[in-house]
């Protein structure tokens, strides 16, 4: 049976961690890489790097660090953030990763997708969705980190992407990013209803309740950044709270 | 002393070249094998090499013609695996291995297994089958599945896989609205439709395994 993904998120500045606990064992709790490890020893199945880095110049740092962790960790990679066009996604696949996920140069020129799906296939393409709610079962999709209203129905653009050839959305609802008040699951069940592709969900995780209520809403993939940075939870935490309610997750692989 | 291993990571412009070759040097170097990777598009390098990998992303007919793009490669590859060199495919790159894919139309594979690649039925299930998913052991003593402990789980990414195939070329399955091909062997080339490169310990497990492999070629 297929299993459910656990997927900490870190949030990557000129090629740094911004949010990070200080695990004992890590030696720099900035350096995404060592951030990386611990979470692939902690039984994660995948890891998204989220690159908020503002400036253009530094924009090579990403590369750099996707690179050094694909030496290192055997685990599929998605690397979202500043992904522009199809040469962005070639450099990041060849540093190592294994989707690209984008959101605003999606948006604003929505062939990017059938291109990106036909030049490296659907399976590393994913498309960010940033959805705020504007009414009763009703949300638009956002751009630019969430501060530009696009206009665009935000479950019809779900539909748009997946006949476009995007091989996953990860949608992230912007109302309950950082509020630790758990996933919108109105939301999360209007999208899987929509779409056959896999959703990841995104944005509010507090409790390890929220994980369990997200997939019974019909994700695939339990993204969260925070509660996993701070130490809140562990990623096996999660796991026995998700295996208790029923839901299938992965064991823990022996060491090689 | 004796020469590493070459390790031919085939190179057609699709998949993710970089993650495959780190995998099988991680691997080498985790089991104690002195090995060379390379990532090539080179004949005579394919030629030369110990072990030839074939990963694979995207379309089955894309990644066909991906292969007969460089002049010589694709005979390359079939003269090595008839001499007997020990090949894997990854993904797109062990379907090539049937007899035809059914994607963006028929394309002919190599023929080394039988059977085609078809899109999945799965009603009620989402697609592409994204994920961890157990693998059922058909042929638990084969060489390529040693080592992996209980209840192993490999990375899946497909929306098409193999059906038709006879079942002794079968050596895993998993379950996803039904049994999918998950590794196929016959002779001295095989193939895992999930990732190996991806699959942490269980995929550098089978990809050490791939590299220590001294297959029996049938007559």
């Amino acid at each position: 049976m297929l299993k459910l993904r656990v997927i900490p998120c870190l949030d990557v500045k000129n090629g740094r961690v911004v949010k990070g606990v200080n695990f004992v064992s890590l030696r720099d709790a900035g350096d995404p890489v060592e951030q990386a490890a611990v979470y692939d020893a902690a039984g994660a199945d995948e890891l998204t790097f989220l690159d908020i880095t503002a400036s253009h110049e530094n924009r090579d740092t990403i590369f750099d660090v996707v690179s050094r962790t694909a030496e290192k960790i055997f685990l599929p990679l998605t690397v979202g953030g500043g992904v522009r066009s199809t040469g962005d996604m070639r450099r990041l696949l060849l540093a190592g990763a294994d989707k690209c996920a984008m959101n605003s140069a999606a948006v604003a020129r929505p062939d990017l997708v059938n291109e990106a799906a036909r030049k490296f296939g659907s399976q590393c393409v994913v498309v960010a969705v940033d959805a705020r709610q504007t009414g009763p079962g009703k949300w638009e999709v956002f751009t630019q980190g969430g501060r530009a209203a696009t206009g665009r129905d935000a479950i019809d653009w779900c539909r748009e992407v997946a006949e476009r050839g995007a091989g996953e959305i990860l949608l992230t609802s912007m109302d309950r990013d950082g509020t630790r008040s758990g996933f919108d699951l109105d939301l999360l069940r209007a999208a899987t209803g929509a779409v056959r592709l896999p959703i990841v969900a995104s944005g509010g995780v507090g409790a390890l309740e929220h994980f369990v209520d997200g997939a019974q809403a019909g994700a695939t993939g339990l993204l969260a950044a925070s509660v996993f940075h701070f130490g809140q939870f562990t990623v096996a935490q999660v796991k026995t709270a998700l295996a208790d309610a029923g839901l299938p997750v992965r064991p823990s692989p022996p060491p090689f | 002393m004796t020469q590493p291993l070459t390790i031919a990571v085939i190179d057609y412009e699709g998949g993710n070249l970089a993650s495959c070759a780190r995998a099988c040097a991680r691997a080498a170097e985790l089991a104690g094998i002195a090995a060379s990777v390379v990532i090539t598009n080179v004949a005579s390098e394919v030629r030369a090499a110990d072990r030839i990998v074939l990963p694979g992303q995207g379309a089955f007919a894309d990644c066909a013609q991906g292969l007969e793009a460089t002049p010589g490669l694709k005979d390359a590859i079939m003269d090595s695996v008839a001499a007997g060199t020990p090949f894997l495919g990854i993904c797109v790159g062990m379907q090539l291995m049937a007899e035809r894919g059914l994607e963006h139309g028929v394309t002919p594979g190599f023929g080394w297994i039988g059977g085609e690649i078809a899109p999945m039925d799965v009603p009620g299930l989402r697609l592409p089958q994204m994920g961890w998913n157990e693998l059922d052991l058909h042929q638990p003593e084969h060489p390529l599945l040693q080592g992996l402990g209980d209840a192993p789980h490999g990375y899946f990414v497909h929306s098409y896989a193999l059906r038709d195939t006879p079942a002794d070329t079968l050596v895993a399955t998993t379950d996803y609205g039904g049994s999918v091909p998950a590794i196929v062997c016959k002779d001295n080339v095989a193939g895992t439709q999930f990732h190996v490169e991806k699959s942490q310990t269980v995929g550098l497990k089978i990809l050490a395994n791939f590299l220590r492999w001294e297959p029996r070629v049938s007559p």
